[in-house]
């Protein structure tokens, strides 16, 4: 194993995780709500009374990192793949966090939060998946 | 869940995914990449949320039906799915909004993906629930189909 130190970024990963973990946090105590972004692109489809809601969170999420960038540079958001691949990935990511029931803010942030075997049953299979994928796209393909 | 409020969790939730670096499609597949030049930074972000998010979710608890350990075929097929796509491009859901800002094509196209995948799950299920309708046997078929020894 070999570590990228040139890329690591510990304290800023660290503090910007306490921040993700707040976000999900306050919205549980003060909503009752499981911050899943999965789930609430999932309700972009449903005509309830939190519509608004759920498209005003998603709003902020695409406002944030355009604020913090007026001040602070922030690395490139764009992926470096092909237009098959952003496709492909893109149905995939979709269909399969729906039929889990939740990604990596859902499961992997309140899942295991809150310690439920169900949701570190989802991040076991998704973070392994993603390591296989990355493993054969970067070394055996 | 108020809008107002529900703005605020999605901007600091945002900012909280920029500072990380989870927004970098890049930096995730570093992340993923752990048999070549792993950068772990990404086990940070997960140790922050979860080490706080195991705090303040103790402290939401009441608020909150309580946890599901429940563990079937869906869930396991669905989080496969979900990291083969996640390790394709480095994008999971939050990030991948967060990106729609730059208005970069393959952001959006990216996107446009994901929500026709989630379409997809919904059709699919709705279409299984409604098989499942359709396939429940009337007493008699169930008598008949006991009859046959099935």
């Amino acid at each position: 194993m070999v570590i990228d130190w040139q890329n690591f970024t510990p304290l800023a990963s660290l503090a910007g995780g306490v921040v993700i973990g707040i976000s999900a946090g306050l919205l549980a105590a003060r909503s009752g709500r499981i911050l899943g972004v999965s789930g609430f692109v999932s309700g972009f489809f449903e005509a309830d009374k939190e519509w608004t809601a759920r498209l005003a969170l998603i709003v902020g999420l695409i406002l944030a990192p355009l604020l913090i960038g007026t001040v602070h540079a922030l690395p490139s958001v764009v992926p470096e793949v092909g237009w098959p691949s952003v496709i492909f990935g893109g149905l995939l990511v979709g269909f399969g966090t729906r039929l889990a029931s939740g990604c990596t803010s859902g499961h992997g942030v309140c899942g295991l939060s809150r310690l439920s075997l169900r949701s570190a049953v989802a991040t076991g299979a998704f973070m392994a998946s993603a390591i296989v994928t990355v493993f054969v796209l970067r070394h055996v393909a | 869940m108020r809008p107002l409020f529900a703005l605020f969790i999605g901007l600091l939730f945002g900012a909280g995914l920029a500072l990380s670096g989870m927004t970098s499609p890049a930096k995730v597949q570093g992340f993923l990449d752990i048999t070549g030049a792993w950068d772990p930074s990404l086990a940070f972000v997960m140790a922050g949320a979860i080490g706080i998010g195991l705090v303040l979710f103790r402290i939401a608890r009441r608020r909150l039906p309580p946890p599901s350990h429940r563990v079937d075929p869906a869930l396991i097929g669905g989080s496969v799915l979900f990291g083969i796509g996640w390790g394709l491009v480095g994008y999971c859901p939050g990030p991948a909004l967060t990106a729609l800002g730059s208005l970069d094509p393959k952001a959006l196209t990216f996107v446009a993906a994901m929500l026709a995948g989630t379409v997809l799950q919904r059709v699919v299920a709705s279409l299984r629930d409604q098989a499942r309708g359709l396939a429940r046997p009337t007493g008699e078929q169930a008598a008949a189909a006991n009859a046959c020894g099935a």
